[in-house]
């Protein structure tokens, strides 16, 4: 018996055999629900399978299909168009606001705690806001701008193609702006000021203490939280669904709310998952991008290559 | 004379960066921090005070041309009842909460083990192990909710909470181990070196040495998976159908928004009243939450 017990605890002492067992409950829940999940989606895509019915294997046809697809091609457009401008706002938007928070304030950590606002409620209650604000009769901006005497009707946020992707870009990048911020200003913060004295004393002007001193020294950091970024904003969907449901005339579909569309309510779940596979090119691209970021941020901090 | 004026001027401007921005004149600081600033903290808080405004207005003014729509002249809590008694929204918001709590805390017990596998038992393969975590926290939900969405169906999870309990961790579990594999490799091997020596086993490490130093680092992962699965959308849109167990965001979007007649008021309550719980929590652990996301990112 206390045999029996002894031999368990050294078992329990052994690395290997503890950590394997340590990584059970992980390595289930991932398998189960990511891991075989994303090989199926996979699988999907090359069978007509609709809802509640086994699909058969039918090849490449949902890809070549989507590919001539002109409310697919539209969706990609629309998709690198929003992933792109919004990204370039909020990275932007974003090193300014944390620049702006790395000066001396008062209040600063109340003011640094209330920007993360945005990122931290639910987007889709969010998007009601906006959605209320872009509203084409109530709209509080059109209400202000009209007092103003800029417009003398109100402006159509949602309703026209190119006023509703932009409007669905600005609401992206007013809830990515402090994620990009907020990460921002950490890396901000492990930069020494004996960069900045030694800059200035050697008579930078501020432009150039920003483009020789603070954008190098914050190239890792940037490199990995626009990575981060351009996944969110890649494979945003909320938003659009609160938004718009892609519309109008599909002008605001992205390739999740697409997918989403013809996979759920259209039933055609080959058809959505073919959609949703396309866009795991595009995802490696990113991730092999922040890879590269990690390794070069390890580099440069004088840790070995791995 | 002026060479030297000029030279020191410029020394002025030089230093506007960080360190001695307390040479910087009152004025330029107006122009150049605190009115930028301003705005900054205008467009981003804008929407909430218009939230509160709309959840406020009886119809009469929500639906009016007239007057100054930035206050609230007749503030009224018709729409809040409404939404209490009128919706299933208690309902959501105990589905949510069920949801976000259970998801949250399993997800948390697999990655406290999983962490300290990886980071300090240092089993054969953990660094590959660890290279899969990250990739998995990369894999979005946007390209797995339709087969997800037909294991769902096939473990009959269609329609019910364990089908949101059992899918978060997928997203929640990636993240909670990343950040607490870089929290424990902030504790000292020696702590444990030491014990290793007194005879304390694996387990008695972990439970109590290792579990009690890492606890900002748990109360940070906590704080970031609860609000993740507070804010989930895509999964719960399409596994969940029946009302009373939808979710908030869910619901909101999907039972107050009526054919062509929106009830303003009542949708702006109810995204109000979802957007509370998580702000509350958030204000009461401000620095652990964002020492979690930029933790993240940064390791």
């Amino acid at each position: 018996m206390s045999a029996g017990v002894g031999a368990l605890r050294r078992a329990l002492d052994n690395r290997h055999l503890l950590g394997a067992l340590f990584l059970i409950p992980a390595a289930a829940f991932l398998l189960l629900f990511l891991t075989y999940p994303l090989g199926l989606g996979v699988y999907l895509g090359f069978t007509d399978a609709k809802i509640g019915r086994a699909g058969a294997w039918i090849g490449l046809e949902n890809f070549i299909s989507i590919w001539d697809d002109e409310i697919v091609r539209l969706a990609l457009f629309n998709t690198f168009f929003y992933t792109v401008v919004a990204s370039v706002i909020k990275f932007a938007l974003g090193l300014w606001l944390a620049l702006l928070l790395n000066q001396r304030l008062p209040l600063k950590s109340v003011v640094r705690a209330v920007v993360l606002l945005p990122f931290i409620v639910p987007t889709a209650l969010s998007a009601i806001a906006f959605w209320w604000i872009y509203d084409s009769q109530f709209s509080i901006i059109s209400w202000a701008l009209m007092k103003l005497g800029v417009i003398d009707q109100y402006i159509e946020f949602l309703g026209e193609p190119w006023h509703a992707r932009l409007a669905t870009i600005a609401a992206n990048i007013w809830r990515g702006v402090p994620f990009v911020a907020i990460c921002l200003l950490a890396g901000l913060q492990t930069i020494s000021p004996s960069y900045y004295e030694a800059a200035s004393l050697d008579g930078a002007t501020g432009w150039q203490q920003l483009r020789h001193v603070t954008l190098p020294l914050l190239a890792p950091i940037t490199a990995v939280v626009m990575t981060f970024s351009v996944l969110f904003t890649f494979t945003d969907f909320q938003l659009i669904y609160v938004l718009t449901r892609g519309g109008p005339l599909n002008a605001t579909h992205l390739m999740a709310t697409l997918s989403f569309q013809r996979a759920i309510p259209g039933g055609y779940l080959g058809e959505g998952a073919a959609i949703a596979t396309a866009m795991v090119p595009f995802l490696l691209g990113a991730i092999m991008f922040s890879y590269f970021g990690l390794q070069r941020r390890a580099w440069q901090q004088g840790g070995a290559d791995r | 004379m002026s060479e030297g004026t000029s030279a020191r001027s410029e020394l002025r401007v030089a230093a506007g960066a960080q360190a001695m921005d307390y040479l910087v004149t009152m004025p330029r600081r107006v122009v150049t921090v605190y009115l930028p600033l301003g705005v900054f903290l205008f467009v981003l808080l804008f929407p909430f005070y218009w939230m509160v405004m709309t959840a406020l207005k009886p119809n009469e003014e929500l639906l009016s041309h007239e007057g100054n729509p930035f206050w609230v002249h007749s503030p009224t809590l018709v729409h809040v009842k409404k939404l209490l008694f009128d919706t299933a929204y208690p309902d959501w918001l105990w589905n949510t909460l069920l949801v976000s709590v259970v998801a949250t805390f399993l997800s948390l017990v697999a990655s406290v083990l999983a962490a300290y596998a990886i980071e300090r038992l240092r089993f054969r393969g953990a660094r590959y192990v660890g290279m899969s975590i990250f990739l998995a926290y990369l894999v979005p939900p946007s390209i797995l909710f339709i087969p997800l969405a037909a294991v769902v169906y096939r473990l009959q999870l269609f329609d019910t909470r364990l089908a949101l309990i059992l899918t978060y961790p997928t997203f929640l579990i990636p993240f909670c181990t990343w950040l607490l594999m870089g929290y424990l490799r902030s504790i000292p091997f020696e702590l444990e070196e030491c014990a290793l020596i007194d005879g304390a086993s694996r387990l008695q490490i972990l439970g109590k040495i290792i579990l009690p130093l890492a606890v900002p680092g748990l109360i940070s992962a906590g704080i970031f998976a609860f609000t993740l699965s507070w804010n989930e959308f895509i999964y719960a849109l399409t596994f969940i159908s029946s009302s009373e167990v939808k979710t908030v965001p869910i619901g909101v979007i999907t039972e107050l928004v009526e054919g062509d007649v929106y009830h303003w008021g009542p949708l702006m309550a109810g995204a109000l009243f979802g957007s509370l719980p998580v702000v509350l929590l958030y204000s009461l652990f401000v620095e652990y939450y964002v020492s979690g996301m930029t933790g993240a990112v940064k390791e």
